[in-house]
């Protein structure tokens, strides 16, 4: 009983030291990448291959998705709206969920299972097969060479997917509303112009995926970085990445629209 | 004539490019290298042997400053490698060239680009000046015709040897290499084997040999180092380990199975293991 009881503790005390190791650890990866970053601007042709790598590989799943999550809350939205006389309102109503919301947060987890993934298992490789040792031993900073660029690819994609989104969804919204069901098309342009605020909506939703893009780069390259060097290391670290993105972004997203909507 | 320079007195000539002055290193806690002294000889080829998990790839990280002994000294060209600022040993390293176990080619460029890659990163040479080189590397490689393959279209001999031209790419002083002999055929031995020397004398190099091929490395190098437990046990000319009495050099150049290296690991008695003891 008493030799369980200490397991526990031992357990407990040494799965704390091992988060708050990580935590360090993750510190100064990210102050590395931070502090490296000045190639990344400087050959900015490195930081556009990046881009292409996460933003333009991503833009079909990006775009695919949107429409159908702007259909989809089209029709949820208008049978919704009908009850209460309004259904004009739809477009509003489809504008401000996904430039608020579920623009930067799907386009987030779609982000980070297509992107993050991809990029925590490069760099897993990478390090696995020693190509970031011998760019090492070339005098080449691994950071400012291939880490820095992608953080910046990914930080700069991010936003973009998002943006690229909404405007999917909002036309997915506009596609089952307006050409389908035949709600009037003034209507739902003039209500969601009226509705949608440049600075509280558009902007804070801009933020949101700036941070989120942020969030979900750094955790894909900082486990990739502290991958073991071996298969079942990668593979575990690319399952790490996704969930613990999903949860970031969940997170994160919480606590900025109680900052950005709620006033606290 | 080369020199280091001390503060206690005036520069003082060193035929080493590359020294450990008892040397210790451990990693979590379990010793790997335990008081080692070695000297590198400047022009020379120069093996480390041993068993594995003895500590050899570690001497070669300790060379190349990345990773940092817990007591005592390397010095590389008179210098210490450890304990200066990033920008110096990145210096440093640009006169080194090192030879990964199995190539560590960067598996989306071709053979050109990957000896390319040294090249644009640290010179401002034109394109045609650049492309000029990196064939002259690859034909010393023999692989000038394979410039346009892929890493994954390369045999395990041939990117070894694409990852040699680029090693050399920038003409080093010193070159490493980390057991380069490892799941090769013998035609590819013997062809690594005879580069490793004729790039050596052909750059006036430093070459240090990190391998288990005892028949091949005793061929081509000028003096072999053993190490075992985290020390050096051995050292000599090829002559001198070949006609040496002593029993672990004995055991390792003719390849038993039992000596002072033990067949078993270390384990409480069979007996014991197999629940006999009561018996």
């Amino acid at each position: 009983m008493i030799n369980a009881l200490a397991n526990g503790i031992r357990l407990i005390g040494h799965r704390t030291i091992e988060a708050v190791w990580r935590l360090g650890a993750a510190t100064r990866f990210m102050g590395l990448v931070l502090a490296r970053s000045a190639m990344a601007f400087r050959r900015f042709q490195l930081t556009l291959d990046e881009i292409h790598f996460a933003g333009v590989l991503s833009l079909i799943i990006i775009i695919v998705s949107g429409l159908f999550v702007g259909l989809v809350l089209g029709l949820q939205g208008y049978e919704t709206l009908k009850r209460y006389g309004s259904a004009e309102a739809v477009g509003t109503l489809v504008a401000l969920a996904l430039v608020r919301e579920l623009g930067p947060v799907v386009a987030a987890l779609l982000f980070a299972s297509r992107a993050g993934s991809a990029m925590t298992a490069e760099i897993g490789i990478m390090k696995s097969t020693e190509q970031l040792s011998a760019m090492e031993m070339m005098a080449v900073d691994p950071f400012a060479r291939v880490i820095s660029p992608m953080f910046w690819g990914g930080f700069i994609s991010m936003p973009l997917l998002a943006a690229i989104f909404s405007v999917m969804g909002i036309f997915g919204g506009y596609l089952i509303t307006v050409v389908i069901i035949g709600v009037d098309s003034g209507a739902f342009w003039s209500q969601m112009q009226a509705s949608v605020d440049l600075r509280d909506d558009i902007l804070n939703g801009v933020i949101k995926s700036v941070v989120f893009g942020a969030a979900v780069t750094a955790i894909a390259l900082f486990e990739g970085y502290d991958a073991p060097p071996t298969a079942e290391g990668v593979s575990r670290a690319v399952t790490r990445t996704v969930v613990t993105s999903a949860l970031a972004v969940l997170a994160l997203d919480f606590v900025l629209t109680a900052f950005m909507f709620t006033g606290v | 004539m080369h020199f280091r320079f001390s503060l206690s007195g005036p520069p003082v000539p060193s035929d080493n490019l590359v020294e450990f002055s008892q040397v210790e290193f451990s990693y979590d806690g379990r010793p790997i290298l335990q008081g080692v002294d070695m000297r590198f000889a400047r022009g020379k080829v120069v093996a480390i042997m041993g068993g594995s998990g003895t500590g050899k790839t570690t001497l070669l990280r300790l060379i190349g400053g990345q990773l940092k002994p817990g007591r005592g000294k390397v010095l590389v060209d008179g210098g210490p490698v450890h304990g200066i600022p990033h920008a110096r040993l990145y210096a440093i390293r640009r006169k080194m060239g090192m030879l990964f176990q199995f190539g560590a080619l960067f598996t989306d460029l071709t053979a050109f680009e990957n000896v390319a890659f040294p090249l644009r990163e640290h010179t401002d040479l034109p394109e045609s000046m650049i492309r000029d080189m990196v064939l002259m590397k690859l034909d010393a490689v023999g692989l000038r015709g394979a410039h346009a393959l892929k890493p994954a279209e390369l045999s395990g001999g041939m990117a070894r040897r694409v990852a040699l031209a680029r090693a050399i790419a920038l003409d080093p002083m010193l070159i490493m290499y980390d057991e380069p002999f490892t799941g090769l055929d013998p035609i590819s031995v013997g062809v690594i084997g005879n580069l490793i020397r004729r790039l050596n004398d052909a750059l006036g190099a430093t070459s240090v040999v990190v391998t288990h091929d005892v028949q091949e490395s005793l061929k081509i190098v000028d003096y072999v180092y053993f190490l075992a437990g985290g020390k050096v046990v051995a050292e000599g000319t090829p002559q001198q380990v070949r006609d040496s009495g002593e029993p672990f050099v004995h055991q390792f150049v003719h390849g038993e199975s039992d000596g002072p290296v033990h067949f078993h690991y270390g384990a409480p008695p069979y007996g014991e293991d197999l629940g006999l003891g009561d018996r």
